[in-house]
């Protein structure tokens, strides 16, 4: 279980750190490679005067966005809601597939080249189907295609989790005549965590690619992807191009969000507590 | 009654067999080590004793009882070459577990949790994770929560086989004092001949292809042992003892695989 490590390592401490993960002189590098290519981009787009159809200016995006910011929140929300409310379904429904297959292996070997396969497909291909099961302006609709994307990395990544375990660490549990729900509960699960995690990092991007662009296949007006389709087709790029940001920051912050209870969760990982 | 027995026991994996014809008693407060080569089938033993895989032929009893029943009964503590912490789990944590699991009340779990940590010395470590600890203070974890319930039994794989010399020596002299303190009775699987004969009472010597038991030798050594125990002319004696009757399962062995 634990590759033993020589030496007797400090605790590390601290409250907000340990959630960010990173003090903020490490973050520095990071936010001056933002500035600098947005400066970039904006000083670019100047110079050689860019028509808002190929790339708006970035302050033009900014100033957009704060101009339109109800309309886009309201938006953003609802789609954020789809996305959110798949991601939890997929996620949910993953996990617990995950562990039904990991108990009975028969069922596990049976069905696990198709969840491998079935990662490696586009399913967001099938959005204009999950329209045509619920209407398109249901939240249903994306909601069940974003659960689709979620469900198949979130299954392969807690599986291999909870089918990596050391086998001494299983035979340990049933000197102490543990039972296979105890077994689960004590050492399989935990044990599978940050394997868990990883897949539900992946699903955290897949969910916003997912309520977007099922989106684009047909939604409500009131819908992100509708209107940023919408604001495309009648030339309004700046709004476009806001909406399109607006889904960059609500899919990074789902990221975040996920990264942060990782972080909370395993703090007794080594590379995640320092 | 024996601690330990083991009635004709014939281990195949497939075509290997890795155990023929086993027959061994175990008393209460014995110190049994089995020693060999690698293949000769110790480890296995071990684990048939443990109920951890069943034989082919033959059974094991734990304290008079089936091994199956014995280890439902959590009759004996387990230690593996590798300490197998769970990592999520504090030092105390780890400790407590097969307490846990037994349903002890957290009061008293508390309570033996302490007892076992000053045991092993590791008082203040607990609410360590595994990971901040060297090699032989995860060994000695590794050790508390196999005797944290009290089981008349210890089986041990190999424990030291990973550590240094030095942590190795320092390890054994803790585990004399732990076997003197507790009562229990021990099986420890090692390669190494002189940890067998200081840490014992009996050395099981066993041979490969098929693994059998070639020889028993009583350790004569006064208790309690100390680091001068080393280096008493007794203690060579045996150590090339032991060694001769390796060498000689070892021939034997050769001469069976040699074309005549």
């Amino acid at each position: 279980m634990t590759t033993a490590p020589t030496a007797v390592q400090p605790v590390p401490r601290g409250g907000m750190a340990r959630l960010v993960g990173r003090r903020l002189v490490d973050w520095l590098p990071a936010a001056i490679v933002l500035v600098g290519m947005t400066g970039l981009w904006e000083a670019l787009t100047r110079a050689f005067h860019v028509q808002d159809f190929l790339l708006p200016k970035p302050s033009a995006i900014a100033s957009t966005f704060w101009s339109t910011r109800s309309e886009l929140w309201s938006a953003g929300w609802f789609t954020f809601q789809e996305a959110l409310g798949g991601f939890v379904l997929g996620c949910g429904f993953a996990i617990l597939v995950a562990i039904v297959l990991a108990r009975w292996r028969v069922l596990g070997s049976a069905f696990m080249p198709y969840a491998i396969a079935a990662n490696a497909i586009p399913i967001i291909a099938f959005a204009p189907i999950t329209n045509t099961w619920f209407s398109p302006l249901d939240k249903s609709s994306k909601i069940s295609i974003v659960a689709v994307l979620c469900f198949f990395p979130v299954l392969v990544n807690t599986l291999r989790g909870l089918t990596s375990v050391n086998p001494r660490a299983i035979e340990l549990m049933e000197s102490y005549a543990a039972g296979q729900v105890q077994i689960f509960r004590r050492v399989r699960i935990p044990a599978a965590l940050p394997f868990i995690f990883t897949g539900l990092k992946v699903a955290t991007v897949l969910a916003m690619i997912g309520a977007v662009v099922g989106e684009y296949f047909g939604g409500a007006l009131n819908a992100l992807g509708v209107q940023i389709l919408t604001r495309a087709r009648v030339a309004d790029f700046r709004e476009a191009w806001a909406g399109i940001m607006l889904a960059c920051l609500l899919g990074i912050a789902l990221y975040l969000a996920v990264s942060a209870v990782e972080r909370l969760t395993l703090r007794w990982v080594p590379s995640t507590s320092e | 009654m024996s601690v330990v027995e083991i009635k004709d026991v014939t281990k195949r994996f497939g075509e290997t067999t890795a155990l023929q014809g086993i027959g061994l008693d175990i008393e209460e407060s014995e110190f049994v080590s089995l020693i060999g080569p690698s293949g000769c089938g110790k480890s296995t033993l071990l684990r048939i004793i443990g109920d951890l895989i069943q034989p082919t032929s033959g059974s094991a009893f734990v304290n008079g009882k089936p091994a199956r029943q014995a280890r439902i009964d959590r009759d004996y503590g387990i230690v593996f070459q590798d300490a197998v912490l769970y990592d999520w789990r504090t030092v105390a944590k780890n400790i407590a577990l097969p307490l846990e699991l037994a349903r002890w009340d957290r009061r008293r779990r508390t309570a033996k949790v302490k007892e076992m940590l000053d045991l092993v010395e590791l008082g203040g470590f607990e609410s360590h994770h595994p990971w901040q600890l060297s090699g032989g203070m995860q060994q000695r974890v590794s050790i508390a929560r196999a005797l944290s319930f009290d089981p008349p039994l210890l089986l041990m794989d190999e424990p030291f086989g990973a550590l240094d010399e030095m942590t190795r020596e320092r390890l054994n002299m803790e585990l004399l004092r732990i076997w003197e303190a507790s009562g229990s009775t021990v099986v420890f699987v090692t390669h190494s001949i002189s940890e067998a004969v200081f840490l014992s009472t009996r050395v099981v010597v066993m041979s490969p292809r098929p693994g059998r038991i070639s020889d028993v030798i009583p350790i004569d050594l006064p208790q309690p042992r100390t680091a001068l125990t080393r280096e008493e002319p007794r203690f060579f004696e045996l150590v090339t003892q032991v060694r001769e009757a390796l060498h000689l399962g070892h021939e034997s062995d050769r001469a069976a695989v040699a074309p005549a």
